[in-house]
C-alpha cells in the first residue's frame, strides 16, 4: 500500500479549507474505493483527510417533499430509512442491491458518486488505460471485455460506470450538492457524470478540494410505484450486467408518466431518454415497451465480448417497465 | 460561519502512537498512518482471529465491528478507529463461555476448514441484531458479503436461524 499521511477534520469549512490547500491531499469517507485503490497502487500517496465526523450524514425531508440525503450518510442507512423506502423504493433497492452488507455500512452517499470503475485495466497498474493514465491507451478495447459498456462509450474508454444508486439518482433527477471555499453550488446529476470522450480521465465537474454535502431527490409521487431491476452473473453482491431503475404511472391503459435509467451498460449512470419519449403517452402494452427499449439501444456500441448487453438491457427495461404496469394495476 | 477549527496534526506518513479500544480494552500500537484495521489487530496485536483473505473488501473474512457495526477491516484504517469501540472474533465469548452463534457454529457444523468462521459469526450475530435473518433468502442476502469457499452455507443458514429461534446446541448429530 501506498504511503499515507492522516488527518481528522471536525468542521466542514476546515475540511475544505484543509484539502484546498494542498494538491496532494484528499477527503477520507467510508474508504471503500479510497483504501482499495492506494493498496494496489492505483491512485499515489496521498495526505488523507479523514470527514467521518462531519455533520452531513442526515436524511432530512424538505418542506417541499424533497428528501435531502447527507454527503456522509452511508448507504444502508439510506436504503433502510422509512422515507426512502416509502417514496423512492428504486433508490431503496438500488442501495441494497450493491456490494455487501459491511460495506454498505462503510461507503458513503458522496462516495459512492465518486467510486472509481471496476474495468481490471484501470486497476492494473502495470496496464495502459486513458483513465488513470492519459494517452496512454485503451487495454479494454482488444482485451477481456465482457462487462464493459456499449453506451457512452469513446475509442478512448470503454469502462461501466459501477454504481446502482447513482442509476436510480439519475432517474429522479437528483441534485448534487457542493460545497468549496468559495460557497455552495448544486449540479443536476446527469450533468454531474461526463461521458468520457477525449478525456477519460475527468469523470465529474468537481474541482479539488469540492465536497459531496448533500444529494437531494426532488418529489416525485410517480416513484412511490417504481423498482430497480438488477441482472447479474450471480444472484447477490456482484456488479450489474444490465439494471434499470424504472418509475411508472399508468393511466387508463396509457403511460403518463414514466422515468427510467440504465446501469451496467454505460460509461455513466444511464437515464434512458429516448425510451421515455416513445412511452409518453404510448398505450402500456410489451409491443410499446419494446419499441422504446429498442430505440434506446439503437446507437450501442458493442465490442466483442458485450454484445449481449444490448439485447439484455432491453429484456431488462421490458421486465422492469411489465412489472411495474402490473402492480399500478393491482387493486 | 463560525471560523474554522483548526485540523488536527498530520500524523505520518511514518509510524505514530494510535490509542485504540479493542474488546474493550485500550491498547496503544505505534504503526504508520496506512496500517489497515486487520494488519493493526493481527500483526500489532496478535489478535489472529480475523483472518486476511482478498485484501480487497471481497470476501469478508476480515469482519470486525467499529462502534457496534459489521464492516470489513481491511478496507478500514487502524488510525481512523481512535475513539471507537472495536470488536472482534476474540471479544464474543463472555467469561470463558462462547457466545450463542460460537457454540451454534460448532454444533451446526456451520464450517470446514474454517477459514472464513470469524468473520462469517461476526456478521451473523449483526445480522440478528439488524433484524434481517426473518427467511433463509433474507439471510443468504445479507450474509452474501461472507465468502465460504468450503460452501458450508446451508449449515452457516442452520447456526443462525438456530439462534434466532432460541434453539442453539442442538446439533446436526442428534437429527
Amino acid at each position: 500500500m501506498r504511503p499515507v499521511s492522516y488527518s481528522r477534520v471536525s468542521d466542514v469549512a476546515t475540511a475544505i479549507a484543509t484539502v484546498a490547500a494542498d494538491p496532494t491531499s484528499a477527503y477520507l469517507a467510508g474508504g471503500t474505493t479510497k483504501i482499495d485503490m492506494l493498496r494496489i497502487y492505483a491512485e499515489p500517496s496521498q495526505r488523507l483527510v479523514d470527514i467521518n465526523s462531519l455533520p452531513i450524514d442526515h436524511i432530512e425531508v424538505q418542506p417541499d417533499g424533497a428528501v435531502r440525503i447527507g454527503g456522509l450518510a452511508r448507504m444502508n442507512d439510506v436504503a433502510l430509512a422509512p422515507v426512502v423506502v416509502d417514496r423512492f423504493p428504486m433508490l431503496s433497492e438500488a442501495l441494497l442491491l450493491g456490494a455487501s452488507a459491511q460495506l454498505r455500512n462503510m461507503a458513503s452517499m458522496g462516495g459512492n458518486m465518486l467510486q472509481r470503475v471496476r474495468c481490471s485495466y484501470f486497476r492494473d497498474a502495470e496496464a495502459s488505460c486513458n483513465k488513470r493514465a492519459p494517452g496512454t491507451g485503451c487495454s479494454a478495447l482488444a482485451g477481456v471485455n465482457r462487462g464493459h459498456a456499449v453506451l457512452g462509450t469513446s475509442p478512448h474508454c470503454i469502462a461501466t460506470h459501477p454504481s446502482d444508486a447513482a442509476v436510480a439518482l439519475v432517474a429522479l433527477d437528483a441534485m448534487i450538492h457542493v460545497q468549496n471555499s468559495g460557497g455552495h453550488h448544486a449540479i443536476a446529476i446527469d450533468d454531474f457524470f461526463l461521458l468520457p470522450g477525449d478525456t477519460p480521465e475527468r469523470e465529474h465537474p468537481l474541482n479539488h478540494g469540492d465536497l459531496i454535502t448533500a444529494i437531494e431527490v426532488p418529489a416525485l409521487p410517480a416513484a412511490r410505484n417504481s423498482l430497480y431491476l438488477k441482472v447479474r452473473d450471480r444472484e447477490s453482491y456482484e456488479f450489474a450486467l444490465a439494471s434499470a431503475a424504472c418509475a411508472l404511472t399508468v393511466t387508463d391503459g396509457v403511460v403518463a408518466e414514466v422515468r427510467l435509467a440504465l446501469g451496467g451498460v454505460a460509461t455513466k449512470p444511464w437515464r434512458a431518454r429516448r425510451a421515455e419519449q416513445v412511452l409518453r403517452g404510448a398505450p402500456a402494452t410489451r409491443e410499446t415497451f419494446a419499441r422504446a427499449a429498442a430505440a434506446e439501444m439503437a446507437d450501442a456500441v458493442p465490442q466483442p465480448m458485450n454484445a449481449f448487453k444490448i439485447e439484455l438491457a432491453q429484456r431488462t427495461m421490458i421486465r422492469a417497465l411489465e412489472t411495474l404496469t402490473a402492480r399500478g394495476e393491482a387493486p | 460561519m463560525v471560523a474554522s477549527q483548526l485540523p488536527d496534526a498530520v500524523q505520518g506518513p511514518g509510524p505514530v502512537d494510535v490509542v485504540l479500544n479493542v474488546n474493550g480494552a485500550t491498547h496503544v500500537v505505534r504503526l504508520e498512518p496506512r496500517v489497515s484495521l486487520l494488519d493493526c489487530l493481527r500483526d500489532h496485536m496478535n489478535l489472529t482471529g480475523a483472518k486476511k483473505g482478498c485484501n480487497q473488501g471481497a470476501c469478508g473474512a476480515c469482519t470486525v465491528w467499529v462502534d457496534k457495526r459489521r464492516v470489513v477491516a481491511c478496507l478500514t484504517l487502524a488510525i481512523a478507529c481512535e475513539g471507537r469501540e472495536i470488536t472482534t472474533i476474540e471479544g464474543m465469548a463472555e467469561n470463558g463461555t462462547l457466545h450463542p452463534m460460537q457454540k451454534a457454529f460448532l454444533s451446526e457444523d456451520a464450517f470446514q476448514c474454517g477459514y472464513c468462521t470469524p468473520g462469517q459469526i461476526m456478521s451473523a450475530v449483526a445480522l440478528l441484531a439488524e433484524g434481517h435473518a426473518g427467511s433463509d433468502a433474507e439471510i443468504g442476502e445479507w450474509m452474501s458479503g461472507n465468502i465460504c469457499r468450503c460452501a458450508a452455507y446451508p449449515n452457516i443458514r442452520t447456526a443462525i436461524r438456530d439462534v434466532r429461534d432460541g434453539v442453539g446446541g442442538v446439533g446436526r448429530a442428534t437429527r
